[in-house]
């Protein structure tokens, strides 16, 4: 596959279904035809596509993105950058499909594509073993442990050698919950909102939600039972960012966890 | 195997399930047959990371499994299954338009849990779309369940083979891996399952106004050890079946714009007569009499049984011979020349390749080449057949072009990696702050706070993050173009190679 140099671009030249000319334009494709009448469920644009998580964390010391002169490791054309190696289009591209469905396409595959990243069958590489222990581990929360599988398959149905343990997820210990505080009328209405508002951002990331926005209907669940923030935080009367020693710090860190707003 | 298709699995596996998924699914597809110790070295991956990822491929029916002598069990990637990812949005949204959200629900989350049981299934789904329901609204178990048994019986989703029952009674040590069965007959029976109860809704931060902290969230029923009615019996998407879908509906939007909206709807009855009686790969649909036609077109459709067979020898007689005529009984049989058509749609969509890239003198040229090599072997008698030269012409271009339309969504793939890891501060910074304005909304924020949050984020900087997303959608909906494309080609690769 000579001359690649042109699906750099953005526009790519790409055939279209339909065959401009007006004499062979029997390609269109249907129109669609949405019951009801109303307007597609998914309204957002996701398209960060749930990158933002997981894999920019992971741009720390010992995982680079790019390489030294900025290119991305395997990318086959390192001496080209962004926005370089064009060529000039002789003849203009098709537009791409837009209207209700392809609105609604491309919503849908944005939206699948963080949906995915969000469920136990995403694999990250396990969180490396710290070299000493400390007392905040009890509190932090790990990525997957290396021999341990986040979801329950049916294990009838797959070869003996492939049984691997499955978390076991908090909820089995016995729990504290944390204790119910009278409504605080005497405190400040402000810090309430805002320990909430923190309690509730930390709920959801943990378990993993990706859009936290009002208007976003979905939740994504995950496969079985779902981690409970609450119940792990026995003991405890702290957010979990009271218990960042710092060593997260710009090393891989797979959930979106300990930030706390301030 | 080539390399365009390779690269693609790969990304499409790196992006759905993760690196390591990514590594040991296309070190199967290179390699083919492995067991498992032997992808654990060759990977240099410890083995319970290779059983984690085999046990996710598995589950979502891209490897598969094989008992050999000797007790080794050896796992297989279906590469053509991976790419079949591209495709999830298209299926996901045919099954809104013919089954409106219960159904697009329904095939999503088949797609996303590669098989589920029906009350798992019918729970879930419930539960996703009580959630979109206003305040004490809940969706209905039994609502549910009949779009699925509706699905079923359509074939779009299937039952997934299951596990011999032989296997816990024989005496002797266990198998190594239980074998999968599946009879014919059984594939769309739904089990009689009386689901009774109604989605519940996830509570949200709002019931707690009151400053209590949150209670727990309702948990799913499974977690209570009640027998399960349909244990055992799982369920996945008939992605042959969308296929087919995506094939009727190219042939009749092509005929409504060769000929008419009727004509169309004529097309469009005998190819519904003919969706489950005949097989995606064959060269024609069963001959259908006129007579069964008519009486089959919709209620909506008043034209007389004479205008109808009008159209039917007109159909008949167009040059483009999508529609055949096998007989004369009950007022005239008719098929649907499925190969026929299928060359139609792929040499037209070469033609719109060659128009596109190189101009329409090419085109032109290229289009009275292949018809010039048509009037040459115009002896032939049987409509069905292609002759065989012609037939593997076309086939190699065929797939010389989906070949490089494969490469192209890699392409497309890897540039829109690119250019989110390049700006990856300054989307977590916008996502950031528009969790911050979500919350603060939620409990009653002023606007004046909101405007605050807001210009967090600066005129420069909102404007990068605009251009990002402008080209990100291009990106996207670029790779859905193409899919689109790849699958007339594909249609006419399989159909053809199937023939020989």
């Amino acid at each position: 596959m000579g001359n690649n140099g042109a699906w750099l671009i953005l526009q790519p030249r790409l055939p279209p279904l339909v065959a401009p000319t007006p004499g062979s334009g029997w390609l269109r494709p249907p129109p669609p035809r949405l019951p009801g009448g109303g307007p597609p469920r998914r309204l957002l644009l996701d398209w960060r596509g749930g990158l933002t998580n997981g894999e920019l964390a992971e741009a720390g010391p010992e995982r680079p993105l790019l390489e030294e002169d900025g290119r991305i490791p395997g990318w086959r054309r390192p001496r080209l950058r962004v926005g370089e190696g064009r060529q000039p289009l002789e003849f203009r591209p098709v537009p791409l499909p837009s209207g209700e469905e392809g609105e609604y396409v491309l919503a849908l595959k944005q939206e699948l594509r963080g949906a995915m990243r969000q469920l136990p069958y995403f694999i990250r590489p396990a969180v490396p073993k710290r070299d000493v222990e400390r007392y905040s581990d009890k509190y932090q929360m790990s990525g997957p442990i290396d021999s341990a599988i986040d979801w329950n398959p049916d294990w009838r149905r797959l070869p003996r050698e492939l049984r691997i343990r499955v978390r076991k997820l908090q909820k089995e210990r016995t729990t504290i919950l944390l204790p119910k505080r009278p409504p605080k009328t005497t405190e400040d209405k402000e810090e309430t909102i805002q320990k909430l508002e923190t309690l509730e951002k930390k709920e959801e990331e943990v378990t993993s939600e990706e859009d936290e926005e009002k208007e976003e209907e979905e939740k994504e669940e995950e496969e079985e039972e779902e981690y409970d923030e609450e119940e792990h935080e026995e003991e405890t009367d702290y957010i979990m960012s009271y218990f960042d020693n710092g060593e997260d710090f710009g090393v891989d860190s797979d959930d979106n966890m300990d930030e706390a707003i301030y | 195997m080539t390399q365009a298709e390779i690269k693609l699995c790969s990304l499409l596996l790196q992006e759905h399930f993760g690196e390591i998924v990514e590594k040991i699914g296309v070190h199967l597809i290179r390699t083919g047959s492995q067991p498992l110790r032997v992808i654990a070295h060759d990977t240099r991956t410890s083995p319970d990371q290779v059983k984690k990822a085999l046990c996710v491929l598995i589950q979502h029916n891209l490897v598969t499994y094989q008992v050999h002598k000797r007790g080794t069990v050896e796992y297989e990637a279906q590469c053509s299954r991976v790419l079949r990812m591209l495709r999830y949005p298209r299926y996901i949204y045919t099954a809104k338009t013919l089954y409106s959200d219960t159904g697009e629900l329904i095939v999503e989350e088949l797609l996303l849990n590669g098989k589920m049981t029906m009350s798992a299934l019918v729970k879930r789904v419930a539960d996703r779309l009580t959630e979109t329901m206003e305040d004490g609204k809940t969706m209905d178990y039994a609502e549910v369940s009949s779009t699925f048994v509706r699905l079923a019986d359509t074939h779009f989703v299937q039952r997934c083979p299951l596990v011999s029952p032989t296997e816990n009674s024989e005496p002797g040590p266990p198998q190594p891996a239980p074998t999968l069965v599946i009879n014919e007959n059984d594939m769309y029976l739904v089990p009689k399952l009386s689901l009774i109860g109604k989605g519940k809704r996830r509570r949200s931060s709002e019931d707690d106004a009151t400053g209590e902290p949150k209670a727990k969230r309702l948990k799913h029923s499974t977690d209570n050890k009640e027998p399960i009615p349909d244990d055992g019996i799982y369920w996945q998407a008939n992605l042959d079946r969308f296929h087919q879908h995506f094939r009727d509906q190219a042939i009749v939007s092509a005929v409504a714009n060769r000929m008419d909206q009727t004509s169309s709807e004529i097309v469009r009855t005998m190819l519904r007569m003919s969706e489950i009686t005949t097989p995606s790969s064959a060269p024609f649909t069963q001959p259908l009499s006129s007579n069964e036609i008519f009486r089959s077109l919709p209620t909506g459709y008043n034209i007389s049984k004479q205008v109808l067979d009008q159209y039917l020898t007109l159909l008949a007689d167009d040059p483009l011979e999508f529609v055949g005529k096998s007989g004369d009984s009950g007022g005239g049989m008719y098929v649907i020349n499925l190969h026929k058509v299928l060359g139609s749609l792929a040499t037209a969509t070469l033609e719109s390749v060659v128009q596109e890239r190189f101009g329409s003198r090419c085109a032109r040229i290229f289009r009275l080449v292949l018809q010039k090599k048509h009037l040459e072997q115009k002896q032939v008698e049987d409509f069905a057949m292609i002759p065989a030269k012609e037939a593997k012409d076309m086939l190699y271009k065929m797939l010389s072009e989906n070949f490089m339309l494969l490469q192209s969504i890699a392409n497309l793939i890897e540039r829109r990696q690119f250019e989110t890891k390049e700006n990856k501060r300054l989307l977590e910074k916008s996502q950031r702050v528009e969790a911050i304005i979500a919350s603060m909304q939620a409990t009653g924020a002023e606007e004046a706070q909101l405007q605050e949050i807001e210009e967090m984020i600066t005129a420069p900087e909102r404007q990068q993050i605009e251009t990002l997303k402008r080209n990100v959608n291009k990106l996207d909906a670029s790779e859905i173009q193409v899919d689109e494309t790849i699958f007339l080609l594909e249609s006419y690769i399989e159909s053809n190679t199937k023939r020989q």
